[in-house]
């Protein structure tokens, strides 16, 4: 009991990815900056963020909502972004080995985040975090297929294993998955379905904040925005690492293999940041179709040459 | 200076109300956003929502249309906010000062915690309104 209220709260739990979770997401910051040839923030920004609001500024309540959804949807978001990431985390830097099915348990504590992003919204009465809700809902709904077909690609090429642990395994006695054909078709696919899941540049209209003001989070203020920029460094650190397991060969903890890891994570975050910075937004009718027809596509290729072993 | 009060100098975030402005202050303030100047180095972002927001950024004239919805912006704004009026119109009322449709500068309406004055005032004053801005507190 101790044990596991430690992996949840300190380390590989809470903690460690609020704060990896918060470096990461200056790096984002500090990349658009240059890639706008500015100077970026200062390496503490996502955390003087973070405890001005927390700690500041005043909570607004919404006067016509339903006042407790309104303030315990960012908690419950931070609660599934920490819980997927421990059960990520976990047998990532090999602690434990996970339980039997944690792929699938994974994949439904992701959509908790986006999820009770759409009920704080709806719940908070203003008709433009409406209008973000019923973008993000349409959002989910697209994206989320093609995640599972990723994963589908992913059990097969590790042969019917549902466990990460086995699933890295199956990469450090082999190749990385990212080394076969089907793998690279898989990663593009799960690249963009991280943009979506992170709600960055192309796939942001859920919060367009020049068109509808903030969407889903316009009427957040003080304690409970601080709590969704949480779950927001959280996620920008946990997809990514799932990304390293299912295609990009875990993490060794010893020696040079550390570097690896780092690089490993650093290099994904930038392929994320770069696509967020040479982008449009998109309708989300063009989302729509960019992930049911294209996306898709590419995913089942992907499997059927995950069949034949390719 | 306390840990919180650190915080809120270190991330000011900006929020822009525009009363009947000729639009030049506007394209100033967009200036300080762009790569030569780039507010971001201090931590301040332009952000969409008054919720959000820990900066109000006034300028223009304010008649009296104007004047019931900057009242309304401000009590939206959760505190601590800081108003800054910028240029001549928001700071004194300018050229329309006289005007018989005028509702008084900002600070008949609002406090205001800082006038940065010109016409439009350059990108330089802006940023120096925001350092001695942040030096008051």
């Amino acid at each position: 009991m101790g044990t596991n209220l430690f992996y949840f709260l300190v380390y590989p739990g809470f903690l460690f990815m609020a704060v990896i979770g918060g470096l990461l997401s200056w790096f984002d910051r500090k990349i658009t900056a240059r890639v706008q040839f500015r100077k970026g923030p200062p390496l503490l920004q996502p955390f003087y963020d973070f405890f001005k609001l927390l700690l500041v500024k005043e909570t607004i309540l919404p006067a016509r909502g339903a006042k407790g959804l309104f303030l315990s949807a960012p908690v419950f978001a931070v609660f599934g972004a920490t819980m997927a990431g421990v059960f990520i985390l976990l047998p990532l830097l090999n602690i434990t080995s996970g339980f039997h099915g944690d792929l699938i348990v994974i994949f439904y504590l992701l959509t908790i985040p986006s999820l009770t992003y759409v009920m704080g919204a709806l719940s908070s009465g203003n008709p433009l975090a409406a209008v973000g809700a019923s973008r993000e809902m349409k959002l989910i709904l697209s994206y989320e297929l093609t995640f599972l077909l990723v994963m589908v690609g992913i059990i097969i090429k590790s042969g019917q294993s549902i466990d990460l642990y086995q699933i890295i395994h199956a990469q450090q006695t082999g190749v990385p998955f990212i080394g076969s054909f089907s793998g690279v078709l898989l990663f593009i696919v799960a690249i963009f379905c991280l943009q979506a899941k992170l709600a960055m540049v192309p796939f942001d209209m859920p919060e367009a904040e020049t068109e509808i003001a903030g969407g889903i989070f316009i009427e957040y203020s003080g304690t409970p925005y601080a709590m969704i920029k949480l779950s927001k460094y959280i996620l920008l650190f946990i997809l990514p690492a799932f990304i390293m397991v299912i295609l990009m060969n875990g993490t060794k903890l010893e020696g040079i293999n550390i570097l690896w890891a780092v690089l490993k994570l650093v290099a994904v975050v930038l392929l994320l940041t770069l696509i967020r910075n040479t982008n449009p937004r998109v309708k989300i009718k063009q989302a729509i179709r960019f992930f049911f027809v294209w996306m898709n596509l590419l995913a089942i290729i992907a499997i059927v040459l995950a069949i034949f072993g390719l | 200076m306390g840990f919180k009060s650190y915080c809120f100098k270190k991330s000011l975030w900006l929020f822009h109300f525009g009363g009947a402005s000729c639009n030049n202050c506007d394209i100033e303030i967009l200036d300080c956003l762009t790569p030569r100047y780039d507010l971001e180095r201090f931590g301040m972002l332009l952000v969409g929502s008054i919720r959000h927001a820990d900066v109000l950024l006034v300028n223009g004239s304010i008649n009296k249309k104007d004047k019931p919805r900057l009242l309304e912006i401000y009590e939206q704004a959760p505190k601590p906010v800081l108003v800054v009026a910028i240029g001549a119109c928001g700071c004194t009322g300018g050229i329309f000062a006289e005007g018989y449709t005028f509702a008084g500068p900002v600070d008949n309406i609002i406090p205001v915690d800082a006038y940065i004055p010109g016409c439009p005032p350059k990108p330089e004053a802006i940023l120096a309104g925001i350092v001695k801005l942040l030096g008051k507190n």
